[in-house]
């Protein structure tokens, strides 16, 4: 059981999925029942993962192996360390709750909407344990199809826009991706005389820096776009915006990761001497900063609250990738820190927003206004929830912002002090959103008695808002379980990139470990 | 083990029972909770500096770490020395009496048990702010007591304007807190700690050897920080329309402890500012700066509420002056001092504004001596108090800054001298358009219950004779030995400043009541300029918000994301549907086709690279 739990983890939704086809259509009740009970599975899986992993250990952990495609050296090569423990625990959580929420939500094709969730944790899950760098690739375009599907059936009007520019955007930078992954198997072949897709074997790979420049650059655009980093965000937007509430949940605090995992997982550690490479960073630096910045000034001015929330992720996710391209233990560890956080707030936001939409099925903040007279406990979780996202010390936010322009500090003080504009246009946007939905007198008739939260939304903010709580006021716990990885990490792209011209030999062998 | 965690506990547990049941109990229950916790919070203080006295060197508590990554270590850290001290005492001893007299001012207003939710949550930030240890626990504190600001300025949310003092007090202090976050991450990089003993230290050991100019900077980004918070030039916007919050607020956070938390920031770094003359010399000139605009402007005002904001913009450019020209402990006196007689000034002025069904203009005021004479008599104490009238405790405060500030620089202290008789002038001005002449209103004024003119009472008391609690001698071992020379001469200029503001004022407003009139209007374009507060608000608006706002707008979403990206996006799809024209399966719009295309096209890039990779 023990050796296995990686893949119960990651087989559990899919499991389900399977019961769940078999499940009468008619019986709608029982759909819910059965799709609710096999996320809390998924997510009761999970927590003996993070009860016995290992803090103080290098490496990976919870490791499995099988042959898959052995001709094409393919193998079922799963495991995790710190930083995709936390991504699978926001996944297994974020999957609970976003299919809690649907209970009432939902009521058109019960059965295949909660098919394509339960596919779509799989899929997320596979992608943040997946060792094999096929497995990944399979498991990251797996991701497409399901969101492809919640967005263009049980989206907004503009559903099927914004399903296939969803679709589309994503695939693209999904072959490009796949066309490094082939590079660095048939290099790893050239040098090493067999086929592999195990990423530990191909981090032995000694790539001249030309060609891992060409990599690297196929590898961001798949990344860059689910990111999404700046240009390549505007699939986020109306994706978001058309997603049901659930949806919209999983996109932004699960499938945007991602694209931040795949720097942190694959970039940084197989590809260095790229990663570290001056240009490189410049420009992946840029193009965190000007995110970060256009995505807080596109917020200020959105008629629509959900596309505001939308926009707002791009600031964010801003953060993150200039965590990350610090390339110090600060910036990575908050970075990763800041994907929870993104995870919880935005998740909340967007939570908030589909409240009052199935209440008004209206996403206009020009319908709103003093929501506090008629919502008052609304209005407390809508304060919580924006505050976390505005990074207040001792909620999520911030110690993930603090972290990152730290660690970015010590790389550049130019880097960090053009983000921290944006911490003061995320408090903008927010309060101005706040001030014009939720505060004042209630102007339009339609809102009036309109009812406070119901018990199960409070279930649903609840246990996000006490997470939130935990990690601002003692994240430690959070920062123990990323040392180990991280430094791994920043180790290994400072050693190879200060040691290029012994790469090979001696060096070769301590980063192999 | 002193237990301070306990201090700011008992209000953030007085915050969590009425913020989550305070709806649904009885007034007197809430009263107790709001009340009783911040009682509990300031007993706690006096048990505890009982128990640390004489307190020579600053007795730490360290609880756990906090954020730890890299070279980045914080602690969760509190501390207590002789600046601690008196912050502790000023801050629950003054919370206390505005807590009481809160009980009777808000009886009659919806959201009672939110509005002592809230005040309670402010003393909690309060207390983490003066009791951290490191920066980044003042920071916790710092921008918790800016959130309860934004929530108790937006009390009365019901009213745009308020709402919109709140968010602007938000905004602007987070335009500070830019500064103060560089200034923390310049910090952790030079010190390699944001522990205040560990930086002080090292600043204290290594001096000449640090970079000069970095601590400069250190310096110069904490002050940014520091004008947000404490309202000074060019971020002191916020506070004047942060009276639109319920009038125990103005007292409490706007003018007694939460404005004052960068006067304190500074005086803590002051073996950071001890080290760059530059740094300090900026610090004395924004505050000469601010301490006479914000005069001006307070000369000119009629809303009662805002005469005494600008002054309290004013005096906390004092405090500046006196930190700038290195008097550390004379600033923090007059922080002291100065919650006395403002925190009195806005009760009292609450009290008169009570009386008056709401009224807070001076010119619907007027002859109200007789009518509340208990709110005369303590707005007259708070008043001889900040005029500097001798023995009363602004004297004591005002003169050491100014006797500090002659000995640093001559013009500085003329400057301020000027700045001391505008003050007692507006603030006379005040009380003979109140309490004077004729009422030219026409509600029925009444005094107010004791549960409010009972803190009047204590909070006059301190205002007369709080300038003999010798906060200088006590704060000497910690800023080391700086005192002024006692001079009798500079001593009796500023007073007889004080009492020339006052003589005018009684002309202007008693004796000859047309002559502002006449004065105002021969001057004209000048008096048009102070009285709108030399355009600074517009002048913002038309230089940042707009650009911001509609250049966001026009700009970027409707330029960039619409016709640059999305244009290129969608235009690639047209093209590709347009070269595909021929080939209908193209055009299908089927996924599952798209999904052919994919694998198609992947095995097409497999087998380029194949070639390519194995050609190497």
């Amino acid at each position: 059981m023990s050796e296995n739990l990686l893949s119960i983890v990651l087989f559990t939704p899919l499991a389900g999925l399977l019961v769940l086809l078999f499940l009468p259509r008619e019986n709608t009740k029982l759909i819910r029942w059965w799709a609710n009970l096999t996320a809390a599975a998924g997510f009761l899986a999970s927590l003996p993962l993070l009860l016995r992993f290992d803090r103080a250990a290098d490496g990976y952990q919870f490791v499995e192996k099988r042959e898959w495609i052995p001709s094409l050296g393919v193998s079922y090569f799963i495991g995790i360390d710190g930083i995709s423990l936390l991504l699978v625990m926001l996944t297994t959580a974020m999957g609970l709750i976003a299919i809690f929420y649907s209970w009432d939500v939902i009521r058109t094709r019960e059965k295949e909407y909660y098919a394509m969730f339960l596919l779509q944790q799989t899929g997320m899950i596979g992608v943040f344990v997946s060792l094999d760098f096929l497995l990944f690739y399979v498991f990251w375009e797996l991701v497409l199809v399901p969101m492809y599907f919640i967005i263009g059936v049980w989206g907004g009007p503009r559903k099927l826009y914004a399903a296939i520019k969803f679709f589309l955007y994503t695939l693209a930078g999904g072959v490009l991706m796949l066309l490094g992954i082939l590079t660095l198997y048939f290099q790893y072949a050239a040098q090493y005389g067999r086929y592999t897709f195990e990423i530990t074997e191909l981090m032995k790979l000694n790539l001249p820096l030309g060609m891992q420049q060409w990599v690297f650059w196929a590898f961001f655009l798949g990344f860059a776009i689910k990111v999404p980093m700046f240009p390549f965000h505007t699939w986020l937007p109306d994706a978001h915006t058309e997603a049901p509430t659930a949806g919209s949940v999983i996109l932004a605090a699960v499938l945007l990761k991602m694209g931040t995992y795949g720097f942190i997982r694959f970039s940084l550690p197989l590809l260095p001497r790229a990663s570290a490479d001056q240009t490189i960073v410049t420009v992946l630096i840029v193009l965190s900063l000007i995110g970060i910045l256009y995505g807080a000034l596109v917020s200020l001015m959105q008629q629509d609250w959900k596309k505001l929330v939308a926009y707002s992720s791009v600031s964010h996710l801003g953060f993150c990738t200039l965590g990350i391209f610090a390339l110090n233990e600060a910036g990575i560890a908050g970075s990763v820190i800041q994907q929870l956080n993104h995870g919880i707030s935005t998740g909340m936001l967007f939570l908030i927003v589909g409240v009052i939409y199935e209440r008004r099925h209206t996403r206009m903040i020009a319908e709103y206004g003093g929501l506090a007279h008629v919502m008052p406990n609304y209005a407390i979780v809508f304060a919580f929830a924006m505050l976390s996202s505005a990074g207040l010390p001792l909620l999520n936010g911030f110690v993930g912002e603090f972290t990152i322009l730290q660690g970015a500090f010590q790389a550049s003080k130019w880097w960090a002090a053009l983000a921290v504009p944006g911490v003061v246009f995320g408090a903008a946007y927010l309060l101005w959103l706040y001030q014009r939905t939720m505060l004042g007198e209630v102007t339009n008739e339609k809102n009036k008695g309109l009812p406070d939260l119901s018990w199960r939304e409070w279930a649903v903010f609840v246990p996000l808002m006490i997470w939130a709580l935990t990690i601002g006021v003692y994240p430690k716990p959070y920062f123990e379980i990323l040392e180990k990885p991280v430094a791994q990490i920043v180790h290994r792209v400072h050693q190879t990139s200060t040691a290029v011209a012994q790469a090979d030999g001696t060096a070769r062998e301590a980063i192999s470990r | 083990m002193q237990h301070l965690w306990l201090i700011p506990a008992f209000p953030l547990a007085g915050f969590l029972v009425n913020g989550i049941a305070g709806r649904r109990l009885p007034k007197p229950l809430v009263n107790t909770f709001a009340v009783g916790s911040v009682l509990l919070a300031f007993l706690w203080v006096l048990k505890v500096l009982a128990g640390l006295q004489p307190l020579e060197a600053a007795y730490t508590e360290r609880y756990f770490t906090w954020i730890q990554s890299g070279f980045v270590n914080v602690g969760f850290d509190f501390m207590v020395d002789r600046l601690t001290a008196v912050m502790l005492l000023v801050v629950t001893g003054i919370g206390l009496l505005i807590h009481i007299y809160s009980i009777g001012y808000m009886a009659h207003e919806d959201g009672y048990s939110r509005f002592f939710a809230y005040l309670n949550l402010f003393m909690f930030f309060m207390l983490v702010l003066v009791l951290a240890a490191n920066y980044l626990v003042l920071f916790i504190g710092w921008e918790g007591v800016g959130l309860c600001s934004y929530l108790l300025i937006g009390f009365y949310y019901l009213k745009k304007s308020a709402t919109d003092a709140g968010k602007k007090a938000f905004v602007v202090n987070r335009v500070g807190d830019l500064g103060f976050s560089l200034g923390m991450f310049v910090t952790m990089l030079t010190f390699g700690s944001l522990d205040f003993a560990t930086v002080f230290g090292k600043a204290q050991a290594e001096g000449a050897a640090l970079n000069p100019q970095t601590i400069t900077l250190i310096c110069l980004l904490l002050l940014v920080g520091a004008t947000g918070k404490s309202a000074q030039v060019p971020l002191y916007v916020w506070l004047p329309d942060a009276m639109e919050g319920p009038t125990p607020v103005s007292a409490l956070i706007h003018a007694a402890t939460m404005v004052t938390a960068g006067v304190y920031m500074v005086a803590r770094s002051a073996p950071l500012y001890n080290l760059s003359p530059t740094a300090l010399e900026v610090v004395a000139i924004v505050g000469l700066i601010t301490a006479v605009m914000a005069a001006t402007i307070g000369m000119t005002q009629y809303d009662i509420k805002k005469v005494f904001a600008y002054s309290t913009v004013s005096q906390l450019g004092y405090m500046f002056l006196g930190l700038g020209v290195g008097a550390y402990s004379a600033g923090v006196f007059h922080i002291m001092t100065h919650a006395f007689f403002k925190a009195l000034l806005f009760l009292g002025a609450g009290s008169v504004i009570h009386a008056l069904s709401g009224e807070q203009d001076l010119r619907m005021m007027g002859g109200l001596r007789s009518k509340i004479p208990v709110t005369f008599t303590v707005l007259l104490a708070a008043a001889v108090a900040i005029a500097g009238v001798p023995p009363f405790s602004g004297f004591h405060s005002k003169d050491a800054i100014l006797l500090a500030a002659h000995a640093h620089a001559p013009w500085m202290f003329w400057v301020g001298v000027v700045t001391a008789a505008m003050t007692a002038f507006y603030v006379f001005r005040a009380i003979f358009l109140c309490f004077f002449g004729t009422y030219r209103g026409d509600a029925h004024p009444h005094e107010s219950p004791l549960v409010m003119t009972l803190p009047l009472g204590v909070l006059a008391l301190l205002s007369l004779a709080g300038g003999y609690f010798n906060v200088p001698h006590y704060l000497a071992p910690l800023f080391g030995g700086e005192h002024a020379p006692h001079d009798e001469t500079l001593v009796a200029i500023s007073v007889a400043a004080g009492l020339a503001g006052i003589g005018l004022s009684w002309l202007f407003y008693v004796a000859a009541p047309s002559l502002p009139e006449r004065i105002s209007s021969a001057l004209g374009g000048v008096y048009r300029l102070v009285y709108n507060k030399y355009f600074v608000d517009e002048a913002y608006d038309a230089l940042i918000v707009h650009p911001l706002r509609d250049g966001s707008r026009a700009l970027l979403w409707g330029v960039m994301d619409a016709r640059i990206v999305d244009g290129a996006v969608n235009g690639a799809g047209a093209l590709a549907r347009s070269i595909g024209s021929g080939l209908r399966m193209w055009q299908s719009g089927y996924i599952r086709r798209y999904a052919a295309w994919v694998v198609l096209g992947s095995a097409a890039l497999v087998a380029v690279a194949a070639f390519w990779g194995g050609a190497r």
